[in-house]
């Protein structure tokens, strides 16, 4: 044989070499790479499955909200009256009044009274439960505690010292007339 | 005999490092994908552990359901307390 074809069956034998030595190692490469698809494929497919309801019951407790929320909005402006009831809601969170009550687009017209910077919070609510309150009046354990003609005698005898005078008088007709509102937008109410 | 022997020159000199290097190359990127798939596979069996919890869920929205009922029964009692503002 001569030399050329020795070195030439050499370089084949070479290649053949090269190409199984690459090849074995990729299809080990490729093999590892299917075991871990499989893997993926299980946790995805639980991901799939453990997700599956959450639509549905997310959806459920939004409705549930939104209904409390609709509900409570209307009982709040029908108790307290719209612009009471707007202004109640912006001293709690401010910057609401912008956003206004969902089922009352019309509230978001409305320029909120500063509740909160003449009322702390819940006075408002408890003043008007004490004093204004049929509760008393038809209490069947017995005659009511706080005659709601008089409530603010019987207010007085909480205080040790002196009472503070009565409570300000607020809206466009008050005494005492404060500087204008700075807008704050930093809370929110409800979601949008 | 000449033409032969480029032949061999030609297949030692030009094939076999292009065969080399193609086939590495392939390998390489074989051998790189091994650790992303090992990853995604770490990822997805954490989701699908943090995803126990959805379960919950369904305690939640019977939860949900209860204080609804029950803020709405608290609303109509405040509805016959309290006055309208119409009325005051």
């Amino acid at each position: 044989m001569p030399a050329a074809g020795v070195v030439t069956i050499v370089a084949v034998v070479l290649i053949v070499l090269a190409l199984v030595y690459y090849l074995l190692n990729t299809i080990l490469q490729l093999r590892a790479i299917n075991q871990g698809l499989d893997e993926v494929i299980a946790s995805v497919g639980e991901i799939v499955e453990k997700s599956a309801p959450v639509n549905d019951v997310v959806g459920d407790i939004n409705a549930n909200l939104d209904a409390a929320v609709s509900a409570l909005e209307g009982l709040l402006v029908k108790k307290a009256g719209m612009v009471d009831a707007v202004g109640l809601v912006d001293g709690l969170y401010p910057g609401a009044a912008a956003a206004g009550f969902r089922d009352f687009p019309e509230s978001r017209e409305i320029e909120a009274p500063r509740i909160s910077e003449v009322y702390t919070r819940g006075t408002l609510t408890l003043a008007r439960l004490g004093r204004e309150a049929p509760i008393a009046l038809g209490n069947p354990a017995g005659p009511a505690i706080r005659d709601p003609a008089y409530g603010s005698a019987a207010a007085r005898t909480l205080y040790s010292a002196e009472r503070p005078s009565r409570s300000p008088v607020i809206g466009t007709d008050a005494p005492v007339v404060y500087e204008p509102p700075k807008p704050v937008r930093t809370g929110r109410f409800r979601r949008s | 005999m000449t033409l032969w022997w480029i032949g061999n020159a030609v297949l030692l000199l030009a094939v076999l490092p292009v065969v080399v290097y193609l086939l590495h190359n392939v390998l390489s990127a074989a051998k790189s994908i091994v650790p992303s798939v090992g990853q995604i596979a770490n990822a997805a069996a954490a989701g699908s552990k943090d995803l126990d919890a959805t379960a919950l869920l369904l305690t939640t929205q019977d939860q949900v359901r209860q204080t609804v009922a029950g803020v709405a029964a608290y609303g109509g009692s405040l509805d016959v307390i309290l006055d309208d503002a119409e009325e005051r």
